[in-house]
């Protein structure tokens, strides 16, 4: 990890460079927002394949015996449905339900775990765990280990990256989901590979709604990884993409960004992510006001919505207003982007319940004028069958 | 690199301007587009409007970024292409050509003296 400006910057630095990524300042980073342009790159991997530097993230290894218990009051979802080599995505939230971050959990081995956190919440999440590891009554039988600064990652994602992937780690998995290649691996399954010794934990899962790959290593061994994975997949259409390409594609498909859609003051409920709440199992850190909005409903929701007319693109913090006599101003847009998938504006935001519902005719304020737009279902944008 | 026609002037902020008698037509320039890339949205002025040399009179919009357009010259604006808000990608593909802006009805022509020479834009854009 080496810094300019303040900025910090990931193993994977050089390789944007040589690439022409523009790099922009982003949660303290110096990364790709792009590398030709933001279109290009979300169609590359709606169509074939791309490839993404998420080497800013975080990765927390916990293990010990009393590692599931802890994780399990500490996390919503329930850590029990996970068998050694599968992962799940999950919240950690305060005490009065809001949301601290929101997490892939994976179960590496039987006492093994290892959580991807978001990049901006790195110093936040652990500071948060080690206090709760050192309240847990259990705690002599739980490590916890901060490796963010020594692990890279990248994520491939596209319809095609299944013709290339399997070259680039030749051979069976050697922990997790036990695999013949990477391309048997199930949705949500995670499995160790090793290179010249290192050790890669390559999880199927993604943040683009398209299938596809996420791949953790030490930070000196991502960087020949990724050039191997450009060079195997450019014949199959792979491009390098940046973060506004990252931000397009999860917007499309609803997936919600912390500090837009999920923040302290919001829960796990009203930002439409109950499913991924295990309301059933032991007591977990705010649970008890989670059950009680999901009985009693939330005051506010998530919801999505698609301009209607040629108009700018809806941005974050725009107003949302309601239509029709008593018009007023109901919510804010969290994420807003021009869809490349779908030619449109689109965007999340949260209003009233009362407002909620699918097929409400709603006004987004675009520099002090009031463009139409409709609530439609989630997620916005679907793969054609 | 940046295309940089020679019998157009430029203003400091990236637009240029072609002259035809008291009318100019008004855009942006190809490094202008370059930095921005996928344009999605342009908004222009209205035909009639009177705008002053500086003012903000249109904006233009990638997927990540809302931008002003600042008016390099003043006067009455007479023409809005209606191909541009059509499709704003003619930005990208012909920032001098089908990507103009709008047609502006000098009330000040000595301002266009005022502009840059396709040299001075190159060197405030530096070499690319």
């Amino acid at each position: 990890m080496r810094e300019s400006l303040g900025m910090k910057r990931t193993p994977l630095y050089a390789a944007h460079q040589r690439l022409g990524g523009k790099l922009i300042e982003f949660g303290g980073w110096e990364m790709p927002v792009q590398y030709t342009s933001i279109t290009d790159e979300h169609l590359a991997v709606r169509k074939a394949a791309g490839m993404f530097d998420i080497s800013h993230m975080g990765e927390v290894m916990i293990s010990g015996p009393g590692a599931e218990a802890f994780l399990n009051q500490t996390l919503t979802n329930d850590l029990r449905k996970l068998a050694p080599g599968q992962g799940q995505y999950t919240l950690m939230c305060n005490e009065r339900g809001g949301v601290i971050d929101d997490l892939y959990a994976y179960r590496l081995a039987a006492n093994e775990y290892l959580l991807i956190i978001n990049a901006s919440r790195i110093d936040a999440d652990v500071a948060w765990l080690e206090a709760q590891l050192a309240a847990f009554p259990g705690r002599s039988g739980v490590q916890l280990r901060n490796a963010s600064d020594a692990t890279g990652a990248l994520a491939v994602q596209g319809p095609r990256v299944v013709e290339f992937i399997d070259a680039c780690f030749p051979g069976a998995s050697s922990g997790g989901t036990i695999v013949a290649r990477v391309t048997d691996l199930k949705k949500n399954q995670v499995a160790r590979f090793s290179r010249a010794g290192d050790t890669i934990w390559i999880g199927r899962t993604g943040y683009t709604g398209e299938d596809g790959f996420e791949v953790v290593a030490p930070g000196q061994r991502i960087e020949a990884i990724w050039n191997q994975l450009l060079a195997a997949g450019q014949p199959h259409g792979l491009k390098p993409a940046g973060l506004g390409a990252r931000d397009t594609l999860r917007t499309e498909v609803c997936y919600p960004l912390y500090g837009h859609e999920l923040d302290e003051d919001t829960t796990p409920i009203e930002a439409g992510v109950g499913f991924f709440v295990a309301l059933d199992k032991r007591e977990f850190i705010g649970r008890s006001v989670l059950a009680d909005q999901k009985a009693k409903g939330p005051g506010k929701k998530l919801v999505a919505f698609k301009m209607t007319d040629r108009s700018a693109p809806p941005r974050p913090h725009y107003a949302i207003w309601s239509t029709g006599p008593g018009a007023a101003k109901i919510g804010e847009v969290a994420s807003g982007t021009q869809s490349p998938s779908l030619g449109v504006g689109i965007g999340m935001g949260y209003v009233p319940p009362a407002f909620a519902k699918s097929g409400t005719p709603v006004e987004i304020e675009i520099r002090g004028k009031r463009a139409p737009a409709v609530l439609v279902p989630k997620p916005i944008y679907r793969k054609p069958d | 690199m940046a295309n940089i026609p020679s019998d157009l002037k430029y203003a400091k902020t990236h637009e240029w301007v072609r002259v035809a008698g008291n009318v100019a037509t008004v855009g942006i320039t190809d490094h202008a587009q370059h930095e921005l890339t996928d344009v999605v949205f342009v908004e222009l002025p209205e035909v009639g409007r009177q705008v002053k040399a500086g003012d903000a009179c249109a904006v233009v919009e990638s997927v990540k970024t809302a931008n002003d357009i600042y008016s390099p010259v003043s006067g009455e604006i007479t023409e809005a292409n209606k191909l541009v808000v059509a499709d704003p990608a003619l930005v990208n593909s012909e920032p001098y050509a089908d990507g103009w802006f709008y047609k502006i009805k000098l009330s000040n022509p000595a301002e266009v003296n005022a502009l840059l020479e396709p040299e001075q834009y190159q060197t405030q854009i530096g070499g690319a």
